[in-house]
């Protein structure tokens, strides 16, 4: 099994395994970023939950962090092969002849998100991980707010158009991503057969959904809080 | 029409290659593209010039010689075609033409516009077969019932002519829908599926060697293909390769 690991479909696969685990991952935290917009109350319970449950803290956080590492590294290691594998480069190429430029692109979209993902891990995880691990408060308390202070924390993020913008912009490369991504992982696990423009539909409609509904969570926080 | 050529002139595989620039005057558009470059090398060789070196042998679409990445496209603009079946009607009067040859670190050039594509075999050599007993008491083939539809995708699987297309236009210089295809001819197959495991791990695992990319499924093959060899094949590669580890 080792060895399939190593072989080039064994590569494709893995990414593909990640990536249904990162999509998996980005639909829940969708789902909680939506409970935001209807009860700050249960946007609180949640991510406190969240924040606090031990199995969600020390075994799927590692995993998850595990699983966009891996796919990153992985994504350059092949991209670095392949461009080897081309030897000389084409003097005249036309690529739009023959596929889209999202799966031309999937490297520029990857650089664009992993760009976000340091920026949230900045914004959000850092301090998180300060106020509770290194500061050791566990109570999701903070001096001044009633109740938890997660929901509040979220609306003060999002009070910077500077922010919001960045935020929709790597959505948008998000969106491109996925739009390729998604049914490009099912076929890497060799499960289209006789399914294909079904998946391709669900794929669209997944790439445009859910990163258009963070971008709208992002702009109804940001109106919301400013007047 | 008149027309101006970029063509991609490299002495030998190691010299070192650089676009030059030529002129054919009065071609048809009912000549095929081959018959153009026999028309421009009638020119040089009447000029004292070293004629373009290019790959080609029935001319009728089938035997997967000819080659050449025509204005950034793999057998050129035409599609279902291989570079033979192009037919200068797809070009107008004053165009200009770029002629480059398959580019692929596992396909290096030997002259021009020619390529070593023997890795195409050595992939064939490593499991694109069956073992068949010929001791006298073989069975018929014709006597092991095959479904219609097995019959028909192992039909379609087999029409590849192991052209190189694929590889030349993936912008990976993946080899996997060559390999997707002749790994799912068998598969499909009762005769086939003896040895599958091995043959997909053994075909897989010297496509490898050989230095081709990784598919990322843009799907650039499937379309650029003369056969149209679908992607499935690849995906049905990837099916019996994980089958393989059990």
């Amino acid at each position: 099994m080792s060895g399939f690991f190593k072989s080039s479909i064994g590569r494709k696969v893995a990414m593909a395994l990640s990536a249904f685990f990162l999509m998996i991952f980005l639909l829940q935290h969708f789902a909680i970023n939506l409970l935001s917009v209807f009860s700050g109350d249960l946007f609180n319970e949640v991510s406190h939950f969240m924040g606090t449950n031990w199995l969600i803290q020390f075994v799927m956080q590692p995993v998850l962090i595990f699983g966009v590492v891996f796919h990153f590294i992985m994504g350059f290691v092949l991209e670095i092969k392949n461009k080897n594998a081309r030897g000389v480069a084409y003097a005249k190429n036309n690529g739009a002849a023959n596929s889209s430029w999202v799966s031309r692109n999937m490297i520029w979209s990857g650089l664009v998100i992993l760009a976000f993902i340091i920026l949230h891990f900045i914004d959000f995880w850092f301090p998180e991980i300060n106020t509770k691990y290194i500061q050791g408060d566990m109570s999701g308390l903070h001096e001044g707010i009633e109740g938890y202070r997660y929901f509040h924390e979220l609306q003060e993020k999002f009070v910077n158009p500077a922010r919001v913008a960045a935020y929709a912009v790597a959505f948008v490369f998000l969106a491109m991503h996925l739009l390729h991504g998604f049914t490009s992982a099912f076929q890497s696990m060799g499960a289209t057969a006789g399914r294909k423009e079904t998946l391709q539909n669900i794929g669209k409609a997944y790439a445009i959904i859910i990163p258009a509904g963070f971008i709208v969570i992002a702009l109804y926080h940001h109106f919301n809080h400013i007047h | 029409m008149n027309l101006t050529l970029k063509i991609w002139r490299q002495k030998d595989s190691n010299a070192k290659g650089q676009m030059v620039d030529y002129k054919v005057t009065d071609i048809s558009e009912h000549m095929s593209f081959l018959e153009m470059m026999d028309v421009l090398n009638e020119q040089l060789v009447n000029s004292g010039e070293e004629p373009v070196a290019f790959d080609h042998d029935c001319r009728e679409g089938i035997c997967g010689m000819c080659s050449m990445y025509i204005n950034g496209e793999a057998h050129g603009p035409d599609r279902g075609v291989t570079t033979c079946q192009l037919h200068m009607r797809m070009f107008k009067d004053g165009d200009t033409i770029t002629i480059e040859p398959f580019r692929a670190a596992a396909f290096p050039v030997i002259k021009d516009l020619v390529v070593d594509r023997t890795a195409f075999d050595r992939i064939q050599h490593a499991g694109g077969y069956i073992s068949v007993n010929t001791s006298g008491n073989t069975q018929d083939a014709n006597a092991i019932p095959i479904s219609k539809h097995a019959a028909d995708e192992a039909m379609d699987a087999a029409t590849c002519i192991g052209c190189g297309a694929c590889v030349a236009t993936c912008k990976n210089s993946s080899a996997m829908l060559f390999v997707g295809a002749k790994v799912s001819q068998y598969a499909l197959l009762p005769q086939g599926q003896v040895e599958a495991a091995d043959r997909v791990r053994n075909m897989v695992a010297q496509m490898d060697l050989e230095g081709f990319g990784n598919c990322t499924n843009t799907g650039a093959c499937e379309i650029e293909c003369p056969k149209g060899i679908s992607l499935e094949n690849i995906a049905r590669m990837n099916r019996e390769l994980m089958k393989a580890q059990f």
